[in-house]
């Protein structure tokens, strides 16, 4: 590992000030996945920032009803949460679904959104890489690709984004608000993620010293109707090969309103926005939520290795959406 | 040439110590290089196997992804400092009582992850197996519950089915069972 200097930041906004001055500098919020990627070679910082002991862990329930969630909160925290369980149990299913009890009380939420691909070779130094490396080329299209990505692929890059935590913040329209050196801006979740084009080293469209100061979940009337499902390669304690995070309200049978975001199959939480669109307004059917499912994977474009994801998310959905139904009967 | 090195105030087992360590060094290399407390185990150094299991202001984390520096002000609890004299930690009683190890290399983590365990479970904390249902404490412990909730420590030598045993126990004995 290179060796780095280390401030503990008093501040966000001498925090900002330090990382934008300093490309070779990082925020360190839990390390969990930095420090990782640091002993890996991925990462090779000249400075961490250390942004873990800011005051910005309160958990809030707003008056109208929203979240507010503070970046440097822990993931089990936020996990636990009673009124987190109750008004919004997909945020609270997604986070327990992730990681292990250890790794949940060290990660914050911020650092759980900024957190890189676990693909095999943008973590192996010794591979090509266009994320890691950009032009260096991609070797997992030709090789090991059954983890990766089946909709908003790019020639340069297959990789998926990670985060459960993101998933359901997609699904839920959550924003989240960043600090950097020209001030305050708020950033919809779902356009927080780039897709990878012909910049995959670009996860998302942060630049270079902004940090995430809090999300904001808005108000749902049927929020409390939501659930997150994950189906992977083991029990417990590894990544998504698809996950769903879903929130449905039905009256009188039909669905009044939808949302749908999958985990594990794209570079970014992937909003189903045509699925949503086709389901308002129909009856609440399993072979309804089968159709509209089917035609928003029409757009995807899978490999050899990971087309079993393109049924396997199919059903996923579908059955998270009837048990949802079932739930409001 | 800047600092690339810093001053650690750290307590560890009720001890307060002062050490000076490059900025590279996590915990887990504090404990076992600095101060000489070699219980807690390095295994995968990747926070995926769990040997390096410490409790962090009594919160269970990998120390082996933990810089020192980060954890300046913090109080480390290892397993050397979870027994009062000779008596043995419940855990540890239990784990001896139930033959929860083979090899052993594992154990430590496993013992420190399994008490922060059970505070989160006496905190009523639910856990993915819990779902949507509440989580009400000691009461709604079980086998499935132990296993979720241990799913960061790895044993290579396939002890589970004792350490699931020993832990059930202890749910036992924390709601008034014997």
């Amino acid at each position: 590992m290179r060796p780095f200097r280390y401030e503990r930041a008093t501040d966000a906004a001498s925090a900002v000030a330090l990382v934008s001055a300093d490309p070779d500098a990082r925020f360190l919020g839990g390390g969990t996945n930095l420090v990782d990627l640091m002993k890996l070679g991925v990462e090779r910082p000249g400075l961490l920032v250390d942004v873990s002991g800011l005051e910005r862990s309160g958990i809030e329930v707003l008056a109208d009803g929203g979240l507010r969630i503070g970046a440097q909160v822990r993931n089990s925290d936020l996990a636990v949460d009673p009124l987190v369980r109750e008004r919004f149990p997909v945020l609270s299913q997604a986070l327990l679904s992730g990681a292990s009890g250890q790794l949940r009380n060290a990660a914050t939420v911020g650092g759980n959104l900024l957190q890189r691909t676990r693909c095999l070779y943008f973590q192996d130094v010794t591979k090509p890489c266009n994320k890691r490396a950009p032009g260096t080329g991609c070797p997992a299209r030709a090789g090991e690709h059954r983890d990766m990505a089946i909709l908003g692929t790019s020639d340069a890059c297959i990789a998926t984004h990670p985060s459960d935590l993101a998933v359901a913040l997609t699904a839920l329209d959550a924003r989240v608000n960043v600090v950097g050196v020209d001030g305050v801006r708020t950033v919809p979740v779902t356009e927080l993620y780039r897709l990878p084009g012909a910049e995959p080293e670009r996860d998302t469209v942060l630049q270079h010293g902004e940090l995430i100061e809090r999300i904001d979940v808005p108000p749902s009337s049927f929020a409390t109707r939501s659930a997150y499902r994950k189906v992977r390669d083991r029990a417990s304690f590894a990544f998504a090969l698809v996950s769903v995070a879903a929130a449905l309200d039905v009256a009188d049978g039909a669905v009044q309103d939808v949302r749908v975001a999958l985990g594990g199959v794209a570079p970014r939480p992937w909003r189903a926005t045509s699925a949503e669109a086709a389901l308002r307004g129909r009856p609440a059917t399993a072979a309804n939520f089968v159709d509209a499912i089917s035609a928003e994977l029409e757009a995807a474009a899978p490999l050899p290795g990971n087309a079993f994801k393109v049924p396997l998310a199919r059903n996923v959905v579908a059955r998270v959406l009837e048990d949802l139904a079932e739930a409001t009967r | 040439m800047p600092r690339t090195d810093s001053v650690v105030r750290i307590e560890v087992n009720g001890a307060d110590h002062e050490v000076t360590v490059d900025n590279r060094t996590t915990v887990l290399d504090l404990l076992r290089e600095h101060l000489g407390l070699t219980g807690t185990k390095k295994g995968c150094d990747h926070g995926q196997c769990g040997a390096c299991t410490v409790l962090v202001d009594g919160r269970r984390m990998n120390s082996c992804l933990l810089l020192a520096v980060s954890a300046g002000g913090a109080a480390i609890r290892t397993v050397e400092g979870l027994a009062t004299g000779e008596e043995l930690h419940p855990v540890q009683q239990a784990f001896v009582d139930c033959d929860a190890l083979q090899c052993g290399y594992c154990t430590p983590g496993q013992i420190c992850s399994a008490v922060a365990m059970l505070d989160e479970v006496s905190h009523a904390w639910p856990s993915a197996v819990t779902g949507a249902a509440p989580f009400t404490g000691p009461g709604d412990l079980d086998a499935a519950e132990v296993r979720e909730r241990m799913n960061g420590n790895l044993c290579r030598c396939g002890a589970y089915v004792n350490i699931v045993d020993a832990l059930l126990g202890i749910g036992l004995t924390m709601r008034g069972e014997p």
